[in-house]
Formats: structure tokens, C-alpha cells, sequence
């Protein structure tokens, strides 16, 4: 094993050790979301988001790591996110949390995974396609909103956490 | 706000500010000692997986293939953290007795009943779509939802708000609302 392949174990490890822990593995939980019911995997990812953001904005800032934006290509965020979202709401788990599904015993996010591999090996084949229609579209490059608005990082992230504390107060007070 | 859910679980705003210092820190040490930033992600490696099967039956149909070469398919940082997540969360689940083997989730059982089949057909359908969705979006709720939106990238806004506003549709008509 390699120092990349090492090093991205051992993330992998802590990553799935923190998913597990948080409850958030689990279909029921992915579903329970969806059919707005139980906010558990809210109230993780968005306080990963809030701890992450102003980490991330720091190291940025200082110039110590850079940030890789995914293109803002409308065909392909609107069409693909809407191709995820309908095959994640009957699968019940999303690419990363179906290997830890697996690791707590839900032997049957195999089904998943294995449809998934399916799926990827699907869309190689149909890539020149999507190249040619869903993607050539309209592309916006790799932009952070902070340049899409003209304001510092450090005025949005502040009304992000402030939203989604409110928002954290009112999953509690409805017993999400 | 507990700190414990009924079945020995962490708070889910503990265990995700958690993976918030992770990252964090894993973007430190991806440019530390691999010489480039790199954000926690999931789908591209079910790319590389796919390319690593399909070479064993067609190589070259491997090495010709356009997405295949832009993805490179190898066991990359990426593709072991996604080895790493069911290792951590076996440790997790078999260390605090949560670990179950389950043949079919309750949400889905109440729904479409007790078979593996159905269940079987279900799950591998959805993630033939999702797994389109999440190449042509170009991430998934990890590479989207969590390293974009720690960046403040538009299209983790988007995708997100498309994951779920579909998402919720469609769980509404498969699932139906009086199922609880």
C-alpha cells in the first residue's frame, strides 16, 4: 500500500466510524428524511458543513490548501441531481453511507452496491452521449458562491450557521 | 438534545461536527503528503470499481472507454477511504452491539413486505439511477453535500436541493406518507 492509499484508509476509517456512531447508515434513516419524518441525517451533515466551512475558509484564506470546486454545469446538476435523488429515495443509502451500511451488517446494501457499479459502468458507456447533449448545455465553471454573490466568504458563512441553528431549534421543537 | 441515542449512538450533531473537523483536518493531510487537496468524496470510486471488474472480462473495451481513461481507473486515496468507511464502521457497530444483520429494512418491509427479492430488485434498480445521477452531477451527497457545500461551491447548493426536493418526491409516491 502506498502513502495515498494509507493515508485515505485511515480517513476512511474515522469517516465511517463517525457515520456509524451519528445512526446515519441506516435506510430508515435516509428514507426517514426523505419522507420528512427524521431529520437525523440533517442534523449530521449540516453540523459537519457548519465545523467544516469555517475550517476550510481558514486553511483557504491562509493559503495552506486550495479549494476544487465541482462545475456549476446546469444540465448535469439539475438532470443528475434529480436522477440521484429519485434512485437514492428507492435504494435508501447513497454511494458512501451503502459501504458502511454494509460494514454494520445491512447485508443488503450489497443489492445496492451492486447497482451501483452497474449504474457507473452504465454511464461510461453513455458518456460521449451525455457529452454531447446533457452537459454541453450551460456550464458556469468551478465558482464558489462567495464570487457568484461579490462578497467575502466570511459574510455568508456566518448567515449559513445562523440559518441552520434556527433550523436545528425547530427539527428539536418538532421532535425530527 | 440527547447526547446518546436509545441504542448507545452518538448525537448526530456531535458525530457530524466530528466529521466537520475531519475533513478539515483531511484536507491538511492530503496536501501535506500528497501534494494536492483532496475532499472527502464516495462515487467516483464506484468508477474505478466498475472499470476494475469490467477489465477483468473486456480490457479493452476498458481502455478505450473516454470516462474510464478521464477517471483513471486505479485503487487511488479515494477508493481505500471508501474501504475505510466499512472497516470504521464495523469497528463502530461491533463495538457498541449495534452491528445487525438485516435482510430486508423496516421502512421497506412495511411497505413492499418481508421478500429479499423485491427488495433485491428495488435496491439494485435505484442504484443503477442514482449512481447516472451522481456521475452526471459529478458528486454524491459526499462530494456535493459535505465537501462542496464546506467550500461554498454553487453546484453543492444545487445538487443538494435537487437530491432532496427529488428525493422527497419520490419517497412520498413509493413509500407513501402513512407509512410510520
Amino acid at each position: 500500500m502506498n502513502n495515498d492509499q494509507l493515508l485515505g484508509l485511515i480517513t476512511g476509517v474515522f469517516f465511517g466510524f463517525l457515520l456509524q456512531k451519528g445512526r446515519v447508515l441506516r435506510f430508515d434513516k435516509q428514507v426517514g428524511a426523505m419522507l420528512l419524518r427524521d431529520m437525523t441525517i440533517f442534523k449530521f451533515m449540516l453540523s459537519a458543513i457548519l465545523v467544516g466551512m469555517v475550517g476550510i475558509g481558514l486553511l483557504t484564506d491562509a493559503g495552506i490548501v486550495t479549494s476544487s470546486h465541482k462545475s456549476m454545469n446546469l444540465g448535469a446538476v439539475l438532470a443528475g441531481g434529480a436522477l440521484f435523488g429519485a434512485g437514492w429515495a428507492v435504494m435508501g443509502f447513497c454511494p458512501g453511507t451503502s459501504i458502511g451500511a454494509l460494514g454494520e451488517g445491512r447485508w443488503h446494501a450489497l443489492f445496492a452496491i451492486a447497482g451501483m457499479i452497474a449504474g457507473a459502468a452504465l454511464y461510461a458507456e453513455l458518456y460521449p452521449f451525455f457529452k454531447s447533449t446533457v452537459l454541453a448545455w450551460k456550464d458556469f465553471g468551478k465558482i464558489g458562491l462567495p464570487t457568484a454573490l461579490g462578497v467575502s466568504p466570511w459574510v455568508i458563512i456566518p448567515l449559513f450557521w445562523a440559518g441552520t441553528i434556527s433550523l436545528f431549534f425547530w427539527f428539536e421543537r418538532k421532535g425530527l | 438534545m440527547k447526547r446518546r441515542t436509545e441504542d448507545g449512538g452518538w448525537s448526530p450533531y456531535l458525530a457530524g461536527a466530528l466529521v466537520g473537523l475531519l475533513a478539515v483536518a483531511s484536507t491538511y493531510a492530503t496536501t501535506l503528503w500528497l501534494g494536492k487537496t483532496s475532499y472527502l468524496g464516495a462515487s467516483t470510486t464506484f468508477v474505478r470499481a466498475a472499470g476494475l471488474l469490467e477489465r477483468t472480462v473486456a480490457p479493452d473495451r476498458v481502455a478505450a472507454n473516454e470516462y474510464f481513461t478521464k477517471e483513471k481507473v486505479r485503487v487511488d486515496w479515494q477508493f481505500m477511504l471508501v474501504l475505510g468507511i466499512f472497516l470504521g464502521a464495523l469497528i463502530s457497530s461491533v463495538t457498541d452491539r449495534s452491528l445487525k444483520l438485516e435482510r430486508v429494512p423496516p421502512t421497506w418491509e412495511k411497505r413492499f413486505g418481508p421478500s429479499v427479492g423485491k427488495r433485491a430488485v428495488g435496491a439494485f434498480l435505484g442504484g443503477i439511477v442514482a449512481m447516472v445521477g451522481a456521475r452526471m452531477a459529478d458528486g454524491c451527497p459526499s462530494g456535493h453535500g459535505l465537501s462542496g457545500m464546506m467550500q461554498l461551491s454553487v453546484s453543492a447548493f444545487v445538487a443538494l436541493a435537487m437530491f432532496f426536493s427529488v428525493g422527497v418526491l419520490v419517497a412520498a409516491l413509493v413509500y407513501g406518507r402513512r407509512t410510520s
